[in-house]
């Protein structure tokens, strides 16, 4: 549904630049790299929960044949707590450095300890064996209801919560009107609490890097990451290279979604590069990755929404703890920042508390926290809707928030596009449509929910370089790392501009030392951050074109425009001439002033929220306990969809991730507290039978203060996936589910529940 | 430990390497013979990004000794195309943005290659079961499921058309 229909590239859906590598197997992930000389490093973890680390023999290890070398948290720069917080991005490097190496104490089971570089691969492992750590094995805890007791084990001993030692970390609240009066005048009040587990980002490439060091110092990084800055700055600062010695590649990286922000493996394999004068590489096992990555918060969230008879929302409560595991830094700001953003309610406290336990420090995952809280509030968004007798999405359009509302957050909304989603979703076919029966003799009953969610969106810091080759075609250079077809929204928007066929231009992402800083892939910022500066460089590009034309034919560059990939005449009166195409200027260059092309490098501004309207069917074998999402329509404010296939795209993945996050995956941990499905075959993602098509409704409310209108699209689509879910679960079967997942074990149990409480 | 001498076919081209005894065919592929293009996302076959056909049967390279290729004939993703003629799905896969960052689409390919070579008219619903061996977390397989189902489609009348 492309509401544009003047232009010619925008909007179509074009073959992406990278396809072709990515079809024939060419393209080359991290793990794809080799160099001469290349070595393999490993990584020795924790086998303990919590545990003091009195000492580390690496001796034997050293002695082993065909050991180059072996790191320790000594070789990675301190950052020591008493100084305070050192911040990259949201991350503090006192974090960051006991979470790539631990130092005085092991947080999590898999938590890095020590690191060998030998010849081969088995080689390393064997001498991560004969490294002998001598640990005082400490009590722990993992879930937010133990690590909040006062007795609980503390994991970080200076931090005190109300004046004692305590794993809450931090607490975030936004505050509007006020709540005790806000209830007082509700006719309608419900209060639920909802927990959900830690889930991974789940992508398929393992993190993967490849390092090498010259004798001075100047390093070469391949890596898979969501930012080759950030893997440059981080790596900077936990090894004490300069900035200006290290080059890191992006790879094509294979899958993120939030957990490849931050460094795991680089800062090691560049110290045993440096000890061991050889290109070392580092490929995590997916157990590895299960155990010492990711995943995201687990939660206890407690949401309490009044409202007047007349469906009006009075006022709001939500208190959403997120586990950050161990190390501060969980998704609270997203929890406590987006949950109740789609509607405008004039008394609300949104509290977000930030709780560290024995498990891996958490990493971003798709709209960070956000889907964590609409799942409560979602869910009791439902509920209320149930007792006020009101269609749900009627319910959420009374109360929708809309232009100069006033987020609890901070901002007064300029035009957003959350009542066009929620509209769309009523009068899309899918609501239309009956939800049809089950087969009755097969036990299978049907259901349908539906749900909205939110996401900040951001813009920050990109470079780009737009250069006319000698041949009059076009290649640009951005720095953000292509993970969902971003460099195909670029090519669509240059071509564009350019009046060219889109195949005429060349998009590649630039390493650290030759494009201008690129902030992180993630936020949702990448096409709206890349095609500003893009589009500001073509303009420049066009400009220097239209002068070049102008000396040409001696007139006056305001006389000369840029239309079709030609320079042409504004009006006859301006001059008679034959339109000078981008190749001929291109050929004219070097006679003309020189090369052609231009950069620009911005801090952007003005990335507007995005809102999402979902619905979604469930047909639940009750003898099973299976549901299965047997339609799903997901609705989107896109903004301006550039390249349509793949806001799609964003839209069903994150269905998808949503759809997975809501009936099977979680973190099973065993009673010694250690990762118990460290593996795609009991960490149940989606698989292709398990799902339906996925259909996408993309509404388009282009953004004022972008050129082209962009919207982030990527995260909002995971945001209300789980309460869709759980309303249809619960439309189908009258019983609501206050935790995930909403797997069989569970469904079964609480039908069994219900036919013994029917027959009691 | 001795390394092991093997003689095999991999698309087509008569191949030899050397490999350790409990080196996977995934190792092979991915070491001494430098196909990158089979991937390796849990090494324990549950993700399918390895996936490759032996004599025509779809296996995962991760589950498969690099010594039990002696004599057999493999294909991979790197065959998969004929010269600079895409393969149908290949075709479709781009035009559809069947991918998104690519990591399964080695393995996707192989495996509705395999289906279309035992099944030239699927439904959607074996699609989806044939497929489910592989992992892809970007997509939702919305878009991989009807670029198959369309290069059936298209590779079924192409087969009329050479019949006429």
């Amino acid at each position: 549904m492309n509401l544009v229909t003047n232009n010619k590239w925008i909007g179509q859906r074009t073959i992406r630049p990278d396809g072709m590598d990515k079809v024939t197997g060419r393209a080359q992930f991290a793990a794809d790299t080799t160099m001469p000389g290349m070595i393999w490093g490993k990584v020795l973890r924790s086998p303990h929960p919590h545990a003091r680390i009195r000492g580390i023999d690496t001796s034997k290890a050293e002695k082993l044949a065909g050991v180059k070398a072996v790191v320790t948290s000594r070789d990675i720069v301190d950052f020591t707590i008493e100084k305070g917080a050192v911040m990259l991005g949201i991350q503090d490097m006192r974090w960051m450095c006991r979470n790539v190496m631990a130092r005085d104490k092991a947080l999590f089971p898999g938590h890095p300890v020590a690191a060998v570089a030998a010849t081969t691969e088995a080689i390393a492992a064997e001498a991560c064996k004969l490294i002998e750590v001598d640990y005082e094995v400490l009590p722990w805890s993992i879930e937010i209801e133990d690590a909040i007791l006062p007795d609980a084990p503390i994991l970080h001993e200076f931090n005190r919560w109300e004046g004692k030692p305590s794993n809450i970390m931090s607490r975030i609240e936004h505050k509007k009107g006020d709540l005790t009066e806000g209830f007082a005048s509700a006719d309608i009040v419900i209060e639920r609490t909802f927990t959900t587990r830690p889930v991974h980002q789940g992508y398929i490439e393992p993190h993967a890097c490849l390092i090498s060091v010259a004798p001075d110092g100047k390093t070469t990084i391949w890596s898979s990451s969501q930012g080759q800055f950030m893997v440059r700055a981080m790596t900077s600062m936990l090894t004490g290279i300069p900035q200006s010695d290290i080059r890191a590649i992006p790879a094509e990286i294979g899958g993120g979604f939030g957990g490849k922000t931050i460094v795991y493996l680089e800062p090691l394999a560049t110290m045993l590069a440096k000890k061991s004068g050889r290109p070392v590489k580092m490929v995590m096992t997916r157990e590895e990755v299960m155990r010492a990555t990711g995943p995201t918060s687990g939660s206890r969230s407690t949401v309490k929404i009044g409202v007047k008879k007349d469906g009006t929302i009075t006022a709001a409560h939500g208190t959403f703890y997120l586990q950050a595991g161990a190390f501060p830094g969980s998704p609270i700001r997203g929890a406590a920042g987006c949950s109740f953003t789609p509607y405008d309610i004039p008394n609300l406290l949104s509290e977000g508390f930030d709780v560290c336990s024995n498990r891996s420090k958490v990493a971003a995952y798709r709209a960070p926290g956000a889907p964590i809280g609409a799942y409560a509030v979602e869910c009791v968004m439902d509920e209320v809707a149930g007792a006020l007798k009101m269609d749900p999405l009627d319910f959420r359009l009374k109360n929708a928030a809309k232009q100069g509302t006033k987020a609890a957050h901070g901002p007064t909304f300029p035009r957003i596009g959350y009542i066009e989603t929620v509209e769309a979703a009523k009068s899309s076919p899918h609501y239309a449509a009956p939800l049809g029966e089950a087969d009755k003799t097969s036990g299978k009953v049907r259901g349908r929910g539906v749900a909205s969610g939110f996401w900040f969106n951001a813009g920050g810091e990109s470079s780009a370089q737009v250069n006319i080759t000698e041949d009059g075609n076009v290649v640009v250079t951005t720095g953000h790392p292509d993970i969902g077809g971003s460099r195909a929204g670029i090519a669509n928007i240059c071509a564009e501009l350019l009046g060219i066929d889109y195949r005429r231009v060349s998009v590649i992402i630039g390493d650290t030392q030759t494009i201008g800083f690129s902030n992180l892939t993630g936020g949702s910022r990448v096409l709206f951050a890349s095609s500003m500066v893009v589009t500001q460089s073509a303009e420049k590009v066009i400009q220097t074109l239209r002068e070049r034309a102008a000396k040409i034919w001696n007139i006056d560059p305001e006389a000369v425009k840029w239309e079709q990939g030609a320079a042409h005449p504004v009006s006859p009166n301006a001059g008679q001439f034959e339109p000078l195409t981008l190749k001929e200027l291109a050929e004219k260059a070097p006679a003309m002033g020189g090369p052609i092309g231009a950069g620009v490098q911005l801090n952007t501004q003005g990335a507007d929220g995005g809102f999402g309207t979902h619905i979604c069917d469930v047909e639940i074998d009750t003898e099973l306990g299976i549901a299965r999402v047997i339609r799903y329509t997901a609705v989107q404010d896109v903004g301006r969809a550039i390249h349509p296939g793949y806001v799609e795209g964003q839209l069903q993945g994150g269905v998808a991730q949503g759809i997975g996050w809501a009936l099977n995956e979680e973190y099973i941990y065993t009673r010694e507290g250690k990762v118990d499905n460290p593996g795609f075959l009991d960490y149940r993602m989606p698989v292709c039978s398990d799902l339906p098509m996925l259909d996408c409704i993309m509404v388009e409310v282009p953004n004022p203060k972008h050129p082209q209108g962009v919207k982030g699209v990527g995260e909002v689509p995971l945001v209300p996936v789980m309460a869709a879910v759980a309303n249809a679960i619960h439309n189908a079967l009258g019983l609501r589910f206050y935790s995930l997942p909403m797997s069989p074990p569970k469904v079964s149990a609480a039908l069994d529940a219900g036919v013994r409480q029917a027959a009691e | 430990m001795a390394k092991i001498h093997v003689t095999t076919t991999i698309n087509g081209e008569p191949m030899e390497y050397l490999c350790e005894p409990d080196d996977t065919m995934l190792d092979a592929l991915r070491g001494p013979l430098g196909l990158t293009g089979s991937k390796e996302g849990c090494a324990s076959g549950d993700c399918g990004a390895c996936s490759i056909t032996v004599d025509d049967r779809l296996v995962c390279s991760c589950l498969m000794l690099a010594a039990e290729a002696e004599g057999h004939e493999l294909r991979t993703i790197e065959g998969m195309a004929d010269g600079e003629r895409l393969h149908p799905l290949q075709q479709k896969f781009l035009e559809q943005a069947a991918l998104q960052c690519g990591i399964c689409t080695s393995g996707m390919l192989v495996a509705s290659d395999a289906l279309l070579r035992k099944n030239p008219d699927p439904s959607e619903e074996e699609v989806r079961f044939w497929l489910a061996g592989n992992l892809c977390r970007c997509t939702g397989y919305d878009k991989i499921v009807r670029a198959v189902l369309d290069a059936a489609a298209e590779m079924r009348e192409a087969t009329r058309e050479a019949a006429q």
